[in-house]
């Protein structure tokens, strides 16, 4: 940890602009969040770049006092790849929306996922498009009604995590606006981890999508509707922790803890265990039905082994480099040559 | 037999695509390069890379013209035709000069080709080529019994008949089997067999020219009288590619390249792939956005990033293109230009994406445009290109197209210390507390490039309009239309640190003025040539900097009567002179997918004289 990184504090992290956000928008207490993680990382300011694309999440860069780049719709997956490819040593954030990373920029996220580029994804989510003044968006529940559906959605939901996972990430968490406690652990997990992090995080659009993730986020409703998993820990859930998920073969279900179940038949999370992970990310419940499972939230998975693109890009240059320096009068030759007198 | 000595002849090997045709014409020119004389080349590749066998769509074509004089293109007609089957021989009669010699295969001729290549009779008795020399030989049979002692299936005996027909051409001028021998030792020497087959393949189709005397004498062309100097052979891609190593090398700064497949441009992305030892990164993206934003992000990261692409992947970087304008990072976006629109016809060349490159994109989005002339030129135009966007802190389109990146010819090639060093500077580190600016300006209007590491710099940037100097996000009005304009000049200025404009030959007054740019260049160079020869008062000047123009085009154009613009398009540089100038220019265009030929040119001159 350098001297100055040690020193810094989350006001170093903020910049001279004015914040343009609508009050109460969900954006602020994330944009919180991060500034208070990111003096804890021992990272030195001018190390840090964040890549956004376009919507209202992405105006984070302009808020945060680090290299940034403000840069086109869905593209900061892509951008973020060529300059960690270029730059190993920099630490490099993305910040996406649900319609940014996963609507015009979803072939570049799973892209960026499969190649395990040592970056980390925030993606906002607000299930609607918010800059664009509130049309649906791919994560929008089914029959959503919006200003682009007046009849509700047709369009069936990405489930982000699910879909991270499926791409091959190799960390994939969820975490909310409404629970700062969480979002920073979540955070610094995330930063820890060597490879591509997707963290997806509910975020509440107060003006177009007001209360989208409610149940998950009030307190009164929160204990019954989230699954907050902890690895090596068992799953449970409930007002008193009263509840469990079990696995009965590979089908997660509802235990009572008061009913004869005990915490050692409960599902134990296993953060490193892939084929778990694809059950706990399946999950996903829509919470006005009657029955429901709750929604989790944590670090569902985390690969540590898998290499980097750019450690692995690297290799193959020190390898090349190693069986000789290119020489630029020799490239230009060629093999044969032949002499005008 | 008598040796009988020639200026310069063209050759066509054509055949299906599985005959190997592309490899026998490289393996001839590498041969003519060596000797000394100089070639223009063009290989004319089918749509498919699998197409029909013996079908009229399936056949590969590579044309090769080479001379003791100065050649300056692939040729209008062929004198000789070597034609391994019906289909073949039908797709390139239409090209031969009279009295041409055609070399055929008999064995392609037989019914089954004849009915796959749509002919009702024989052409080779039906009086096709009355009034040509044609050379009937049985490949396939000749080739089967000189590799009969040679244990290997009959297909893959038959693999070999390209050789034969090398080595034949070889003995017809005069040449000897060194180049071929080297190559197959070092291609096969894992596979002893294979190369045991080509070797005997070669010889005996040398050795059965020497014997049968089928022709009445073998050819010989001298020497070119090229400047003196040490030379190697050429394609247009491959020295693009060795441009921008060379630039990467001259900067200091490691290459990055985001690219996505793509007809025909991938050959650089193929090339750049082996150069790692130079620091070469290569990233070969999900699509062409996937490919300019991740050079974006090197350029933002200090590397100099270029993206390599055809007209369709332009059309998908041109926001990407859009936000570099904005950012004003260096950026080279090079356009291998086919034949559009759409997919339209990816092997087939065209000039038509000019206006593309200088209007393509959203908003008042001024970018360098650049192009290359002829293969050896592409070193210098991917060189100048990284040169500009360098020095200028801008996006460069470079363009070239099929007929540059797949032709080659004699390259008298540069040293390493010749070429210019290209001197970067990245801004150094704010330790007074002061905030950075990060779009102050110097007297190019090019600002500062600040990469992430460097300490006090932190700052903002993206594709929002920006206040000048601050760079900090602005709505204003009068902003807006500074910027735009003051985009705009910085491009402009860029007139002053180039070369002026220069003309190629003829009178720097006269009656025409032959205006081309790109890979016309040739084609109007030998036809102008042959024009001054005869007496006539014309004129050829080659455009590289399309935008900005050199400073002195304008007042280059008004010193001649008439300006004609040659173009493979429906008429794209004609209009921006029309446009900028305000001269009746007069557009000459030909848009069958081929280049314009200088038979072509003269014609139309002449009608214009
Ligand atoms: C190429 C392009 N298409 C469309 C837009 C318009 N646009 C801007 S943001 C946006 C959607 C943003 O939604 P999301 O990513 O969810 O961000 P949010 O505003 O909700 O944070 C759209 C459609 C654009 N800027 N660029
Ligand atoms: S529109 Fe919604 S997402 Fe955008 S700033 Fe306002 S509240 Fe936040
Ligand atoms: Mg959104």
């Amino acid at each position: 940890m350098s001297e100055v990184a040690q020193q810094l504090t989350a006001k170093d992290f903020q910049t001279d602009q004015e914040v343009r956000w609508c009050p109460g928008c969900g954006d602020y207490s994330i944009l919180k969040q991060v500034h208070t993680v990111l003096p804890q990382l021992g990272i030195a300011r001018e190390d840090i770049v964040v890549v956004s694309g376009i919507g209202c999440s992405s105006r984070f860069p302009y808020y945060t006092n680090t290299f940034g780049m403000h840069s086109i719709h869905g593209r900061a997956t892509a951008i973020a790849s060529g300059l960690k490819a270029a730059r190993p040593d920099l630490s490099v954030w993305i910040v996406t929306g649900d319609g940014d990373g996963l609507s015009i920029g979803g072939n570049h996220m799973i892209h960026l996922l499969r190649r395990n580029f040592n970056v980390n994804v925030l993606l906002f989510n607000n299930e609607i498009y918010g800059l664009t003044k509130g049309q649906y968006s791919p994560t929008s529940q089914l029959g959503k009604v919006t200003k682009s559906t007046p009849m509700g959605s047709v369009d069936h939901p990405f489930n982000p995590a699910a879909l991270a996972l499926g791409a091959d990430a190799t960390f994939v968490a969820r975490s909310m606006d409404r629970d700062p406690a969480h979002l920073q652990e979540v955070l610094i997990r995330a930063n820890q981890h060597k490879g591509t992090s997707f963290t997806e995080i509910y975020q509440n659009c107060n003006i177009f999508n007001d209360g989208a993730f409610e149940v998950f986020t009030e307190k009164a409703s929160k204990k019954e509707n989230d699954l907050f998993v902890k690895n090596g820990q068992p799953l449970v859930f409930g007002e008193s922790d009263n509840k469990g998920i079990k696995l009965d073969g590979f089908t997660p279900i509802v235990v009572d803890l008061n009913d004869g179940h005990s915490k050692d038949d409960l599902w134990i999370h296993n953060e490193n265990d892939i084929y778990k992970a694809q059950i706990l990310v399946r999950i996903f419940d829509d919470p006005t039905v009657e029955g429901h499972m709750p929604r989790p939230f944590g670090v569902f998975y985390e690969n540590p082994n898998r290499a980097t693109y750019e450690d692995l890009m690297t290799a193959q240059l020190d390898a090349a480099k190693a069986k000789g320096e290119g020489n630029l009068d020799k490239l230009l030759r060629g093999n044969e040559t032949w002499e005008i007198k | 037999m008598n040796i009988q000595t020639i200026e310069d002849v063209v050759i066509k090997f054509a055949g299906d695509s599985g005959d190997g045709m592309q490899l026998t014409g490289g393996q001839f020119t590498n041969n003519t390069a060596l000797m000394g004389a100089d070639l223009a080349t063009f290989p004319d590749f089918p749509a498919e890379i699998r197409a029909p066998i013996g079908t009229l769509p399936g056949v590969s074509g590579f044309q090769l013209h080479f001379g003791s004089r100065k050649i300056f293109t692939p040729g209008d007609h062929c004198d000789v035709l070597v034609a391994m089957n019906v289909a073949a021989l039908k797709v390139n009669l239409g090209n031969l000069r009279k009295g041409a010699i055609v070399i055929v295969n008999t064995d392609g001729f037989d019914q089954k080709n004849m009915r796959l290549a749509n002919a009702e009779t024989n052409p080779l008795e039906d009086g096709t080529l009355d009034g040509y020399v044609v050379i009937k030989i049985d490949v396939t049979k000749l080739t089967r019994e000189a590799l009969s002692e040679i244990q290997m299936g009959v297909k893959e005996k038959d693999r070999c008949k390209n050789m034969f027909v090398l080595g034949f051409l070889y003995y017809m001028y005069s040449r000897t089997l060194d180049s071929t021998e080297r190559f197959l030792n070092s291609k096969f020497s894992k596979k002893p067999d294979v190369l045991e087959a080509n070797l005997r393949a070669l010889r005996a189709g040398y050795n059965y020219a020497d014997t049968t005397e089928v022709f009445a004498s073998r050819y010989k062309v001298e020497a070119a009288k090229l400047e003196p100097g040490t030379y190697r052979s050429i394609m247009g891609n491959e020295a693009a590619a060795m441009g921008f190593v060379a630039a990467s090398q001259k900067c200091g700064l490691p290459l990055f390249l985001g690219s996505y497949p793509i007809t025909p441009a991938s050959d650089i992305l193929h090339y750049l792939s082996y150069n790692k030892n130079f620091g070469v990164r290569t990233f070969q993206a999900e699509d062409e956005i996937a490919a300019i934003c991740s050079s974006i992000g090197a350029s933002f990261g200090g590397h100099l990033a270029i993206t390599t692409t055809s007209g369709p992947g332009v059309a998908l970087k041109g926001e990407a293109m859009g936000l570099a304008v904005m950012l004003e990072i260096p950026l080279v976006v090079v356009n291998i230009q086919r034949a559009g629109p759409s997919t339209g016809m990816p092997t087939k060349t065209e000039q038509a994406d000019l206006l593309q490159a200088l209007y393509g994109r959203n908003g008042e989005s001024p970018m360098v445009v650049i192009s290359a002339a002829r293969p050896s030129d592409a070193f210098d135009v991917a060189f100048e290109s990284c040169r500009i966007a360098l020095n200028h802190m801008t996006p460069v389109m470079m363009l070239s197209d099929g007929y540059i990146a797949n032709g080659a010819e004699p390259w008298k090639f540069p040293q390493s210390k010749d070429l210019p060093e290209i001197p970067v500077k990245f801004a150094e580190p704010i330790t007074d507390g002061s905030v950075y600016k990060p779009y102050d300006r110097d007297e190019k209007l090019s600002r500062p490039w600040a990469i992430p590491g460097t300490k006090g710099l932190e700052h903002r940037i993206g594709g929002l309009e920006k206040a000048n100097i601050t760079g900090n996000i602005s709505y204003d009005a009068e902003n807006h239309e500074f910027m735009v304009k003051l985009r705009d000049e910085k491009v402009e200025r860029i007139a002053d640190y180039i070369p002026l404009q220069k003309i190629e030959s003829g009178p720097e007054k006269g009656k025409v003025l032959v205006l081309g740019w790109g890979s016309t260049y040739g084609a109007i160079q030998s036809a102008v040539n042959q024009l001054l020869a005869d007496g006539y008062s014309v004129a050829h000047a080659h455009v590289r900097y399309l935008k900005p123009f050199p400073k002195n085009l304008g007042e280059i154009l008004f010193n001649y009567d008439k300006v004609i613009v040659p173009e493979i398009n429906n008429g794209q540089l004609v209009k921006v002179i029309r446009d900028k100038y305000m001269i009746p220019a007069i557009p000459f265009n030909k848009i069958k997918g081929t280049p314009i030929t200088s038979a072509e040119l003269i014609d139309v001159i002449m009608k214009n004289y």
